[in-house]
């Protein structure tokens, strides 16, 4: 079959150059979630931090740390957002391993741990993230919060969702985050005895410690391109 | 966007009742202390009714679960750190094997997210055939479950059903994809082939068998007296809690919420093309669950019917560079999952690959119900409640 394709109508392959220049659009406005976005901060006034909406795709809004369990309790009974989709953490700290494509036998290269939030912001290594639906008009919202560099510790919110309890479990074990009022923080994947926070920047992957990635040869330098960390290994 | 459900909760019908009755007699006995001589049964991991190695310890008073928590984590691959050393399009391979009997499905989610972060869409004819083996895993997943359904509660044929007919939609995807469990077909930007020829014709074919299938099923096991008195007003999950806990798909349609995510969101995909019914029901048991998807079974038939009629011609692969570099952002899109809501929140930074994905699979808040759900049934009951909530450990446990 692919020998039997026409040549010329169908073309996988282009330039960067091609996709990059298509991508311009015009300037979208999505009265739904803005309005959504302006009736939020008048509920939360001075909890809210920062929103940030993208049109006909979704809303980001953090809140201060203090806030968040009291903020997610207030847009769950004023905004009905009352479908708890997922809650989950980021690490924001580039890894110091990069992708794990180092050549063990030599020298670690020296990579950029500069820590640069994501949308709308953060002043800080960790940030929780949680996603709320409306079961009714269907609106989503993405809330974020800081997690306090120090103790990296927030409020639980198996108040507010009982069903955040696994959730909050499995952000515990993996990114080491620990939840004030929840009622039991034991792993849900780990042995009891496990050292470490898997999900952490700074965790290696040992697996890609010990023995170059052989997939790295999968991904091909373009003709006369000059990608330089995209060239397989010797 | 429409407003289609009240969003008041409705009240509670007789079955909800006694089950609400069972559960605060189950509480009452661990506050009174009246408990006897209770026990702690373990059932798995290793245990022909856990799909996998799914592990429950219940204790029990007599007869009556008192307490139960199921233990994950004896099938976790970490597939989220997995996904922050490869690149974009390697991923597929991994997501494959989180819901292993829908395999494609969770493909798509991932795939449309890295499209929104890049602005590329693929091509009308790209969304088509994604969404017909889209439909097709999730017959090959559901017949599966009404098949196994059976097995539960001890009827052995219809299980013998299911492997005969899922047969024929893995041949189908099979011969689209070259992989029967793990296609890995979706790439950014559309797909890695065309249809093969007489493809089409076939898969009309398999679809009326399906439909036999369902015929079969209903009259062979809904009809079946055991059957119904094993399921009807058993585990009870009413609509405020099946929220709270992030319930999807099925098992949340089944508790009276009108929510489809093939209908209600806009999704680069054809469902918007076709006419098909959400199906609901009111009473939120185990057989309202067992009933929706074999509805939906049907209608996932009907929809790749519909949508065989009308597939547009044209190229299936978008113009995307060689190496793809996503740009920076963060994305977030679900598709409805032959389990449920299964999502990808999908943070880049301009890297070959992803800085951080979040999974949010069906069965894991499915699953983490259970702890609420099985206070006060009877041992029996945990078998079939479990049956009903239909979970893969792969999708747990990630």
């Amino acid at each position: 079959m692919h020998l039997q394709k026409p040549k010329g109508e169908v073309s996988p392959l282009s330039s960067p150059a091609e996709t990059t220049a298509s991508t311009a659009t015009e300037v979208k406005v999505d009265a739904t979630r803005d309005a959504m976005v302006a009736a939020i901060r008048t509920t939360l006034g001075a909890c809210v931090v920062e929103t940030l909406v993208k049109p006909g795709d979704d809303i980001w809004v953090r809140v201060t740390t203090e806030s968040w369990c009291s903020s997610i309790q207030a847009l769950k009974d004023a905004h009905s957002f009352d479908y708890f989709c997922f809650l989950s953490a980021i690490d924001w700290m580039p890894s110091p391993y990069g992708r794990g494509e180092d050549d063990p036998s030599e020298p670690a290269p020296v990579r950029d741990t500069v820590i640069r939030p994501g949308y709308t912001g953060g002043d800080t290594r960790m940030q929780m993230l949680v996603r709320l639906v409306n079961s009714v008009t269907h609106l989503g919202i993405n809330i974020k919060a800081d997690v306090p560099n120090d103790s990296f510790t927030v409020d639980s919110i198996c108040t507010v969702f009982a069903g955040a309890n696994w959730h909050e479990r499995e952000a515990h074990e993996m990114f080491g985050i620990g939840f004030t009022g929840h009622p039991d923080l034991r792993n849900m994947y780990l042995p009891v005895d496990f050292e470490g926070y898997p999900m952490r920047k700074d965790f290696p992957l040992l697996a890609r410690m010990v023995k170059p990635w052989p997939g790295i040869v999968d991904v091909e330098p373009l003709p006369g391109g000059t990608d330089d960390e995209n060239e397989s290994p010797s | 966007m429409t407003i289609l459900n009240d969003p008041v909760p409705a009240k509670l019908g007789n079955r909800q009742q006694l089950s609400y009755i069972a559960s605060q007699a189950a509480d009452a006995r661990l506050n009174v202390e009246l408990e006897t001589e209770g026990m702690t049964l373990n059932i798995g991991p290793q245990h022909p009714a856990t799909h996998g190695t799914l592990r429950i310890i219940a204790r029990l008073d007599g007869e009556q679960v008192v307490w139960a928590e199921p233990s994950c984590g004896y099938m976790h691959r970490g597939y989220e750190k997995l996904t922050e050393v490869r690149t974009f399009p390697q991923v597929t391979s991994l997501v494959n094997r989180i819901d292993w009997l829908g395999s494609f499905a969770n493909e798509v989610p991932f795939i449309l997210a890295a499209e929104k972060l890049m602005n590329v869409e693929a091509p009308p004819r790209a969304q088509w055939i994604r969404t017909i083996l889209f439909e097709l895993s999730r017959i090959a997943n559901v017949s599966l479950f009404l098949g196994d359904l059976g097995v539960q509660m001890g009827a052995i044929t219809p299980v013998f059903l299911a492997f005969r007919d899922r047969e024929y939609v893995l041949n189908l995807i099979e011969s689209a994809t070259g992989g029967r469990f793990h296609p890995n077909f979706d790439r950014i930007g559309g797909l890695k082939d065309d249809l093969p020829a007489g493809w089409i014709d076939e898969t009309k074919v398999v679809m009326k068998k399906l439909r036999n299938f369902c015929d079969e099923i209903e009259t062979l096991l809904f009809g079946n007296e055991i059957f119904q008195s094993r399921t009807r007003g058993i585990g009870v999950i009413p609509r405020d809690v099946a929220l709270q806990y992030g319930l999807s798909g099925a098992n949340l349609r089944a508790s009276g919420v009108d929510w489809d995510l093939r209908r209600d969101q806009t999704i680069p995909l054809a469902y918007d093309k076709v006419d098909f019914k959400v199906w609901t029901h009111p009473d939120g048991d185990s057989f309202a669950r067992c009933w929706i998807r074999l509805q939906e079974t049907r209608e996932a038939t009907k929809i790749v019917d519909q949508l065989l009629d009308g597939i547009p011609s044209g190229p299936v692969m978008a113009k995307v560079p060689k190496i793809i570099k996503v740009p920076e952002g963060e994305a977030w899109v679900s598709t409805e999952n032959p389990l449920g809501e299964m999502g990808y929140y999908v943070v880049s930074r301009g890297d070959l690959g992803p800085f951080r994905v979040k999974i949010r699979s069906a069965s894991f808040n499915n699953i983490s119900i259970t702890p609420w759900l099985l206070r006060g049934v009877y041992v029996p009951d945990i078998i079939t409640i479990l049956a009903s909530l239909y979970f893969i450990l792969g999708d747990i446990d990630r």
